[in-house]
């Protein structure tokens, strides 16, 4: 039995602080505030980013919260017709721009991405540590703009609005999506630069991790699409401020051609927040089906070919923009042509689940949740690129259940899902099993309850972005509302435990899961500051199960006494 | 910044295997920082191919309002702070000291050149009220598509600007670097990476120019 060996030894009894085991790591290496505010360890960035984020989706979330309890009921009684309009707009702006974006890429990939590849940190340490900087300083910029009063243009900007009529903080709100667009921008010349360049002796392309081929593919759309929001977004700011023209029809400039600025960035970072989380779902399903990821270089492929197509597919979001129809059918096709290495992903996922010998822990419950939702997501939204069906649902709640159910229902999914699969590994404690299970139920359940009646909502033609709606779509909202009271439950309850887990759970030996890769089988638990004792040297491809396929999968719930 | 990293002597960054492998990373990291910048610029060079083909005489007639003279030194200017940088590249790999300065010093004194007629340009549209804004006329008329000309004139040429503002910057520091004897391979290699950035910004004015100033100017 290798590295591999399913059952862990003893169990040493949980000591008060993290630094039980004799030997240093990352965590125990200096506990001053400014070691860790001026760290340049990829990993301690990695937790800076995990706090970060983790703070602004629960802001994100309050507004969530507000949306649907002012939907509860039909008429508008809790909040105007006004703050409905800034409840909106910073939940998406936050939730996107703040949480979705930098979540798994800042959180996991800054963790893993370096380890996974036998690296002792990413290629440039301080920039690193600067892009954090970046994105706190745009969050905050962002957060005083709310608390001065909002925005409330949605978070699309859309000209002319944005730009002549709009009466909120629209310009101090782009100001700090501009600034962290750089933040975006250099982390995934980071990783890009990492991946090509700081790679262990043996680590060829092809035995990399799929999390790694997916953040390759997602730091490429990050340096090719953010630079384009920034000019977006900077003449937005100059209309807005000195009335230069270039988007208002008076002086002959065009509105669509913001859409079309907009959305150049704007669809492909739809694949930035979807693309690292099928780089988890691959780390996890081959992981809990003990089984080499079925196509293998299929799924590599197509986590470049979804950054390339997604370059080629923003149109779809203006069909009624008065675009020409002739390019709708060219966007139309394109956006089709999505579908094809998305089904690839899943069906794929799907064959090594397969015959594998799965476990059904929590990281896994996770991971069928992101099957069956991220499914949902994306056939809806082939729904969405068919011209004549788009004209009846455009802008309506068919359109907001869809990104939900890729962004929350996918993206969101994985994050939590590779969250508890490597929590042992960033923190050296197990957290509860049955809780986390339990929860994964309970954010499954919230999660339908939530959001597949705004399917039937948008429809039925309820359209979004309105604070009041007709009586005979009360029922479906009151369903969707309370859906969301289960679902705020659903991601507490993880970040109570897991913080519980930080002082009380179990300590987590090197491998707990028996996964494969060099996270697991070279790195200590939690790892040193360089990660390894000595460099890796790798002889062997990624999720090389089969060899030593134990009887029984791994059960960590063993370790719990 | 922190203990260990950037140790070993200042040439090697610990987590790096050797010299070699911080090259390329750092060569390939500038590369892909450089890919970003044209997709910064390229926002406003869509921008502007949209509104020269909807208002192709309302474009012809603003560019009439630049001064090309102007515009063909600041080209040259610039052309030669190119040749000047390299100069100051070549000098680094023969590891000359004062060399390096001189020749990072000369490109500074280009570009600086090139920003005092830039300003001079500057003025002189304010002057003629063709800033953008509630203050423009053109030809004493206020203003029609020809405004749109002179917005994405000043975004493109002040971006550009403000790219050459950065650029002198760093190579102010490098030249203080050189001074300090950084002549090890990592000092080198910055110089290198100093003159990628310059030469891609003055290859942006090479677009700019002709679009702006040039392209149906007799029209």
């Amino acid at each position: 039995m290798s590295a591999a060996g399913p059952i862990p030894g003893p169990i040493p009894a949980p000591s008060p602080a993290l630094g039980r085991a004799s030997r240093e790591n990352y965590l125990t290496a200096d506990y001053s505030w400014r070691s860790w505010l001026l760290t340049v360890d990829h990993k301690r960035i990695g937790i800076l980013y995990l706090l970060s984020v983790t703070g602004f989706f629960f802001l994100g979330g309050l507004f969530a919260v507000l949306l649907r309890l002012e939907l509860a009921t039909p008429q508008g009684d809790l909040v105007q017709a006004e703050t409905y309009n800034k409840l909106f707009t910073m939940h998406g702006l936050v939730m996107i721009f703040f949480f979705l974006v930098p979540s798994i890429p800042g959180v996991l990939g800054n963790f893993f991405v370096p380890i996974m590849i036998g690296a002792k940190d990413m290629a440039f340490p301080r920039l690193n540590l600067l892009s954090w900087y970046v994105y706190m300083i745009g969050g905050l910029v962002s957060f005083l703009a709310i608390v001065m009063g909002g925005v409330d243009t949605g978070w699309t900007f859309y000209a002319p609005y944005s730009s002549t009529y709009a009466n909120s903080n629209v310009a101090l709100t782009a100001v700090g999506v501009f600034i962290t667009g750089f933040s975006s921008i250099l982390t995934g010349l980071n990783i890009i630069v990492t991946v090509h360049k700081m790679r262990a002796p043996g680590m060829t392309w092809f035995r990399m991790p799929l999390f790694v081929w997916a953040h390759y593919a997602t730091s490429l759309i990050m340096i090719l699409g953010t630079p384009v929001l920034a000019i977006t977004i900077l003449l937005l700011a100059l209309e807005r401020l000195f009335h230069i023209g270039i988007f208002d029809p008076k002086l002959g400039g065009d509105p669509v051609l913001f859409q079309h600025l907009f959305w150049f960035y704007s669809h492909p970072a739809v694949y930035i927040m979807i693309l690292p989380a099928m780089g988890v779902i691959s780390e996890l399903v081959a992981a809990f089906s003990r089984k080499r990821i079925f196509g293998y270089s299929f799924v590599a492929f197509s986590s470049l070919a979804i950054a390339v197509l997604g370059f080629l597919v923003w149109g779809h979001h203006m069909f009624l923009s008065g675009q020409s129809v002739y390019a709708g059918v060219v966007f139309s096709v394109l956006s089709f042509l999505v579908a094809i290495p998305s089904a690839v992903k899943v069906f794929n996922w799907a064959a090594t689940l397969y015959k594998g010998s799965v476990l059904l822990s929590t990281p896994m419950m996770y991971v069928l949740g992101f099957l069956g939702l991220f499914t949902i997501g994306g056939l809806t939204g082939l729904f969405l690129a068919c011209l004549g069906l788009d004209v009846h649902v455009h802008d309506t709640y068919f359109v907001v259940a869809h990104f939900h159910y890729i962004m929350v229902g996918g993206a969101v999914m994985a994050f939590l899902g590779g969250l508890h699969y490597w929590w042992p590994k960033m923190f050296g404690r197990m957290y509860p099993e049955a809780l986390g299970k339990f929860s994964a139920v309970v954010v499954f359940i919230g999660f339908n309850l939530t959001f597949f009646p705004q399917f039937l909502l948008g429809y039925l033609g309820m359209p979004r972005r309105y604070h009041a709606y007709p009586e005979e779509f009360g029922v479906l909202n009151v369903l969707s509302s309370a859906g969301a009271s289960i679902l705020g439950i659903g991601y507490l309850l993880p970040m109570v435990y897991l913080i519980w887990s930080l002082r009380y759970g179990p300590a987590a030996v090197q491998n707990p899961w028996g996964a494969k890769g060099l996270e697991w089988e070279k790195a200590p638990t939690p790892p040193p500051t360089f990660n390894f004792d000595a460099t890796p040297v790798v002889t062997q491809e990624a999720y090389a199960y089969a060899d030593d396929l134990p009887a029984e999968p791994t059960r960590p719930e063993a370790s719990y006494v | 910044m922190s203990d260990s990293h950037g140790a070993h002597g200042g040439a090697l960054a610990h987590h790096f295997e050797d010299l070699e492998q911080q090259r390329e990373a750092h060569t390939l990291g500038m590369w892909a920082f450089l890919v970003t910048e044209v997709l910064f610029f390229g926002g406003l060079f869509g921008a502007y191919a949209v509104y020269r083909s909807s208002y192709p005489q309302a474009f012809a007639n603003a560019s009439n309002q630049l001064d090309h003279v102007l515009g063909g030194i600041n080209t040259a200017v610039l052309i030669g702070s190119s040749f000047t940088m390299v100069l100051a590249v070549h000098a680094a790999q023969l590891r000359r000291k004062w060399q390096i300065f001189g020749w990072l010093w000369a490109t500074i004194v280009l570009g600086a050149v090139f920003l005092g007629v830039k300003y001079v340009e500057y003025h002189h549209k304010w002057e003629h009220h063709l800033v953008p804004g509630p203050n423009f006329l053109f030809e004493g008329q206020p203003g029609g598509s020809e405004q749109l000309f002179f917005a994405l004139y000043f975004s493109m040429t002040g971006l550009h600007a403000f790219h050459m503002v950065i650029g002198a910057g760093v190579l102010i520091w490098l030249s203080v670097l050189a001074l300090k004897g950084r002549f090890d391979e990592p000092g080198r290699n910055a110089v290198e990476m100093a003159g990628l950035y310059w030469h891609f910004v003055d290859l942006v004015w090479i677009f700019l120019f002709p679009l702006l100033y040039l392209l149906g100017r007799h029209q």
